[in-house]
């Protein structure tokens, strides 16, 4: 009989659409902001883990590359670079904070608007299937053996995807550690302190298990 | 696990066909066909001949059909193709209406198949007309698209998206190659096969034959264009460059290798001005192969020092995965998928023009160190990204997510 409180492992795979918007300057760029759904603003955030691309990224989302590159506008792409994702999960409020400090570098040089990009910026979005590998975490001690032997996707599923998914916006392991009551609190605050916007998602699967072997070799700090 | 998905999980790592086995649990004895309009030569033909039977190998019923036609259609459909790309093709009625002919017989053929289903994946504009006449179709459509098609010439794609407008989804290579239809576009760029001929590793004494064959020195310099004598792949500008570099390396070879797929009736006109731009420079090697010279190519390719892809138009650019997947660096024209691969200073260098080409021929013969580097982060790049097994995922993915509806995280059960 399964254990009820052993974590189901989970994998995931991601397929990009078009959504058929493009945009030719920062005008057109903004005006699609406004429109584009949440999960094409998610996307060009951390979709970029999971699909072809170079990894040696030198922004972190979509818009800033574009900006900086296509617009050749570099001091709105660091502005828009620093944009975390991970201070506000509420997608809204990053479509807001773009939106804002596109208006503001209009405010400085209204000839931004028009200046045409070298190339369309095309809008995409994702469309995520999740499956269960049928392994189960028994016990928050495997997670140090078994962390290394998680795919790169399904590390996106648990730790970044699960951002929108877990109530309180943490990661699905902060999460089921948490069903112990308060003995793995330490080992769940470190977990929420991985910052995982500035790594791949092999970056992040060493991260975590380096953390998880250090803790539990120190006998889970119960 | 069967021979195939082993010799696959040997290079792409298990934990990537273990990730395909659990995708395809949920399609398990779901029918799939796919048809294109050739069976040899060419990067599709090349894609589906292992895409097929890997996709069976994962339990899934998967079939490939071949639509055929006469001299007329192909004239059509090698125009269409042109017209996709940019070009400013005029297409009489009467080549029209061969298409359409050859697609309505055609249907005749695999209505069986095509209206049992459950997915038929239909590979660029040649079988695009097939669903038109099949009203009673059960499964899902999908138009594939593997032309560089972000710039087409409007009356030719106007024509052509009353023909894919009705199917269920498409799929583009790239981002800007979408075009504006009302069902969803998944952007799939393709991939190349590690263990076919054209790609696996060769014995020494096959690489020191390919040499002796054809003429070539294997102490000098050599540079290699693999592709189809067509005028997007620019091979006159691959000569020019070649004799702008020559200025400074004398050495240096260069084999231009092309083959005809039976779809393209304009290579004769291109390979007549390749020979002629080349004169008689006999370190200019001009090579008309077979469809199946695959190791050939395989081995000219690893032959090769530095490989160029200096196309102005460029559906995705195989050729250049393929040199990247054999550590080498690439020279490639600023268009397309080759983009996507090519990055500057990391796996080779994008260029415009010949004179471009050049310099970056000569950097990179005089940087050996930075070539080699190059290479095997090419390689590194493609096992990541542009495996077949990654190509099959992405199948998979969609095949999914179009039994699943738009949402955008489908959660199997």
């Amino acid at each position: 009989m399964e254990n009820p409180l052993a974590f189901a492992v989970k994998d995931c795979a991601l397929i990009t659409i078009a959504t058929g918007r493009k945009a030719i300057n920062l005008a057109e760029l903004r005006e699609n902001l406004k429109v584009v759904s949440g999960d094409s603003i998610y996307h060009h955030f951390w979709g970029g883990l999971l699909t072809p691309r170079f990894e040696e990224r030198e922004f972190n989302n979509d818009f800033a590359g574009w900006v900086r590159h296509s617009l050749r506008e570099p001091e709105l792409a660091e502005r828009l670079a620093a944009i975390d994702p991970g201070q506000s999960h509420d997608i809204e409020t990053i479509r807001q904070d773009i939106l804002e400090v596109i208006d503001d570098r209009l405010d400085e040089r209204e000839s931004s608007r028009w200046m045409p990009a070298g190339r369309e910026f095309e809008f995409l979005h994702g469309q995520l299937v999740v499956f269960d590998t049928r392994r189960r975490l028994e016990e928050p001690a495997d997670l140090a053996e078994q962390t290394p032997k998680m795919s790169t996707s399904s590390i996106f599923y648990h730790f970044i995807d699960a951002r929108r998914r877990v109530e309180d916006n943490s990661d699905d392991l902060s999460f089921w550690l948490r069903s112990f009551g308060t003995k793995h609190q330490e080992l769940s605050a470190q977990l929420t302190a991985i910052d995982p916007f500035f790594s791949s998602l092999s970056q992040i699967r060493q991260e975590l298990s380096q953390l998880f072997v250090a803790y539990f070799k120190e006998g889970g700090r119960a | 696990m069967s021979h195939l998905l082993e010799a696959y999980a040997a290079i792409a790592g298990s934990d990537v066909v273990d990730h395909l086995r659990q995708l395809a649990e949920s399609l398990h004895g779901a029918k799939v066909v796919h048809v294109n309009s050739t069976r040899v030569g060419g990067g599709v033909a090349e894609i589906l001949e292992k895409l097929v039977p890997l996709t069976n190998e994962l339990g899934l019923d998967t079939s490939w059909e071949v639509i055929s036609g006469g001299e007329a259609f192909y004239q059509c459909t090698k125009a269409m193709h042109n017209g996709l790309q940019g070009n400013r093709v005029h297409i009489p009625a009467r080549l029209l209406a061969a298409y359409e002919e050859a697609n309505e017989a055609n249907a005749e053929i695999m209505r069986e198949k095509l209206t049992e289903a459950d997915f038929v994946f239909i590979h660029d504009p040649q079988p695009a007309a097939l669903l038109e006449h099949m009203p009673k179709r059960g499964g899902k459509w999908v138009w594939r698209c593997h032309i560089d098609a972000s710039h087409p010439y409007r009356p030719v794609w106007n024509y052509l998206r009353r023909k894919v407008a009705n199917y269920d989804a498409s799929i583009f290579s790239l981002p800007a190659f979408a075009q504006l239809l009302p069902h969803s576009q998944y952007i799939i760029p393709p991939s190349i096969d590690p263990l076919s001929d054209k790609n696996i590793d060769l014995p020494p004494e096959e690489m020191e034959s390919v040499f002796a064959t054809f003429g070539l020195d294997p102490h000098r310099p050599l540079l290699v264009q693999v592709s189809r004598f067509d005028r997007f792949k620019d091979p006159v500008g691959v000569i020019q460059a070649y004799r702008l570099a020559r200025k400074y390396i004398p050495d240096l070879q260069l084999v231009l290798a092309g083959g005809e797929a039976s779809d393209d009736p304009e290579g004769e006109a291109t390979l007549a001005e390749v020979r002629e731009e080349a004169g008689n420079d006999l370190d200019i090697h001009i090579l008309l192969l077979p469809p199946d010279a695959h190791r050939v190519i395989n081995a000219l390719q690893r032959a090769a020092d530095i490989v160029l892809q200096k196309s102005t138009r460029e559906g995705f650019g195989l050729t250049v995965t393929e040199a990247m997947w054999k550590s080498k660096p690439v020279i490639g024209g600023d268009t397309g998928g080759i983009r996507l691969q090519v990055i500057n200073y990391h796996t080779g260098f994008l260029v415009h023009t010949p004179e471009g080409a050049a310099l970056r021929i000569r950097y990179l013969l005089h940087q050996k160190e930075r070539m080699q580097e190059m290479g095997m982060k090419g390689k590194e790049y493609v096992r990541e990204n542009f495996l077949l097994t990654r190509h099959l995922r992405e199948y998979l993915t969609l095949m999914l997510g179009m039994r699943h509806g738009a949402k955008y995280r489908i959660v199997l059960s």
